[in-house]
């Protein structure tokens, strides 16, 4: 499935925080948003995901008006995965993925909803924690949680809210690799607010870069990743190196 | 994803669909024990009746042909059987409320207390006990229409104001909890400015209890509180995933200041209707949700109805203490909830190491 976004602007009150995005993200690809903090990555995606109305523009989904579609249909479609997930009250891993079967049953669970739940926690190695208590978790734990719940969502596009960033080296590969792994095996999509770029550079079909409410560049990590454009939009001197598997490495040198 | 019949039982699908029987049974097995509390509290009382007597009292009613006494028939069914039914179905409202509008908040510390509703009624019912009006018009109900109302005003103020914020729960509960002290103070005025007869009926409907149950409340009640209960567990769902963030629901397709105001509604509701009957019963809408969420969980799907019966239960069994213990005089059943409650739900508390309001 294909997604486009076309002249989306966002804003509270008299303040507008997006203008005139548009973007397309194409079937099987990993998109990165990045920018400085303020650029509009996350209510970008917030937008994608209906969670907050646009002021202006349309998300298209295979051509068709997301707009359209009725809350449930919508979230069959897109999952999503906050920064950071807090339970109020003690839920059991189990039940807070779970949670993501809502789109998909009325009031009874049925053994195809459990046993989705089940595989994809073995899918995601955290089987183990099922019964335990989710605000017992590390940051880490806590995060391929979050991903497992829209996972069983069933979506055709993924939308992350900066996923690795409170999240130590191990597990910042981790989550990326299961994005990879999905993108990968099951054909989906995933858009992600990204702040550590050499992440984007390394995980990303495509960067988009974003500076002050609208789209900077976007394209490809080689050119998109320059020293040029970082400077431009972050306002820093930076070297840029050949990486692994020749992405761009990024070494920030000093703010300018 | 593909599911093969044939495949292999996983580990974390047997730990769920154990844990999930588990909790069925135990949601059975505590409405049983409600049930049987509530026979067996038929069978004590002030009156020396027998237990076997009280019983048959009982039976005669379901079993044509059965013969016992006029007087035993008349303690049984007319006075204590009502109140029983009715401290069942309002401890299950507060219980069931309590639940929900926590839920609904994602706030521990919510309750129809802390929301100003219990204090709404009480102003509504002490102003018409003082002036002897109510919104509509006079008569033999003022008070307690008046009480309901009022109950519902309140809620109505708190979320209009909460709504020009945006919904946020925060200004929600601090506009409950200002709306609340504005009532007290209201309450506080009229107390003061009210004689000796209508001191002691605001102070009594303060208090709340049971006493003045009568056979038409609880056949007017039980139909509104199953409804009401019934209509909320639809909600569990979406009451789960909103527990999660307002974001995460809503990409889960839930619309969530729709599914608030409805729950939030009808939860009110509840307690507003119970509440004009019996007066201010506090406690059980805010520790009955907490003492289930420590016995089993948080899926609303059982918490509902689990903080329902746990309610009922403990108001069941304070009220037939306190009507009971020093009889003939009563022990008002706030007094005996809140002693038999608050050590239980402390020793819980501090016994499961679990901090989830943190």
């Amino acid at each position: 499935m294909k997604l486009s976004v076309k002249e989306l602007s966002f804003g509270y009150g008299s303040t507008s925080t997006l203008e005139d995005i548009t973007m397309e993200v194409d079937e099987g690809k990993i998109v990165s948003l990045v920018g400085p903090n303020g650029a509009g990555k996350s209510t970008l995606i917030k937008c994608i995901d209906r969670i907050l109305k646009p002021r202006k523009g349309t998300v298209f989904l295979d051509g068709k008006q997301a707009a359209m579609l009725t809350s449930k249909d919508f979230s069959k479609m897109m999952g999503y995965v906050p920064q950071s997930t807090h339970e109020v009250f003690p839920y059991t891993v189990f039940d807070v993925v779970l949670m993501g079967r809502r789109p998909h049953i009325g009031w009874r669970v049925n053994a195809n909803d459990v046993k989705i739940v089940a595989k994809t926690l073995k899918f995601l190695g955290i089987e183990d924690f099922a019964s335990r208590y989710f605000d017992e978790l590390s940051g880490g734990e806590k995060q391929k949680i979050a991903m497992a719940r829209a996972i069983v969502q069933e979506p055709e596009f993924l939308l992350l809210d900066e996923p690795t960033s409170n999240l130590d080296i191990r597990h910042q590969l981790e989550v990326m690799n299961i994005v990879k792994k999905l993108v990968l095996q099951r054909r989906i999509s995933a858009v992600m607010a990204m702040h550590d770029l050499n992440l984007a550079s390394r995980f990303s079909d495509i960067v988009v870069m974003l500076k002050d409410r609208g789209i900077y560049t976007m394209g490809d990590p080689v050119s998109v990743l320059t020293p040029e454009n970082i400077e431009k939009v972050y306002g820093v001197k930076s070297e840029v190196k050949n990486g692994h598997m020749d992405r761009p490495y990024i070494m920030p040198l000093e703010p300018i | 994803m593909s599911i093969n019949e044939d495949e292999e039982i996983l580990y974390a699908e047997e730990v769920y669909t154990r844990a999930s029987w588990k909790k069925t049974l135990l949601t059975l097995f505590l409405f049983i024990m409600v049930l049987t509390l509530g026979v067996l509290a038929t069978t004590i009382g002030a009156s020396s009746l027998g237990i076997s007597e009280s019983l048959h009292a009982l039976l005669a009613e379901l079993i044509p042909g059965e013969e016992v006494s006029h007087f035993a028939q008349v303690v049984v069914l007319q006075l204590r059987l009502p109140r029983i039914l009715m401290a069942i179905i309002t401890g299950m409202s507060l219980g069931v409320a309590g639940a929900v509008m926590q839920g609904v908040l994602r706030n521990p510390l919510v309750s129809p207390f802390t929301l100003g509703l219990s204090s709404g009624a009480a102003c509504g019912a002490a102003i018409a006990i003082v002036l002897g009006v109510g919104i509509l018009g006079t008569g033999q109900y003022i008070i307690m229409i008046n009480a309901f109302l009022f109950s519902l005003l309140t809620m109505a103020v708190v979320y209009g104001i909460a709504r020009i914020r945006g919904t946020s729960i925060e200004t929600l509960i601090l506009a409950g909890v200002a709306m609340g002290y504005l009532f007290s103070a209201v309450i506080s005025l009229l107390q003061y400015a009210s004689g000796n007869e209508q001191l002691r009926e605001i102070v009594f409907w303060l208090m709340g209890g049971l006493y003045a149950t009568k056979s038409e409340s609880v056949i007017i009640l039980i139909p509104i509180v199953l409804f009401i209960t019934i209509l909320l567990m639809r909600y569990s769902w979406d009451l789960n995933a909103m527990s999660a963030g307002e974001e995460v629901a809503s990409s889960l397709g839930i619309n969530v200041s729709q599914v608030r105001m409805i729950c939030l509604f009808l939860s009110t509701v509840l307690t507003a209707s119970v509440i004009a009957f019996t007066g201010i019963i506090g406690f059980i809408g805010l520790v009955s949700p907490h003492l289930c969420r420590l016995m089993i969980g948080s899926d609303h799907r059982y918490l509902i109805p689990w903080s329902g019966l746990t309610g009922a239960l403990l108001l069941l069994v304070s009220d037939t203490i306190g009507r009971t213990m020093i009889s003939p005089t009563e022990i008002p059943v706030g007094v005996v909830t809140s002693f038999i409650g608050v050590p239980f739900f402390l020793y819980l508390l501090v016994r499961r190491k679990r901090r989830w309001w943190q």
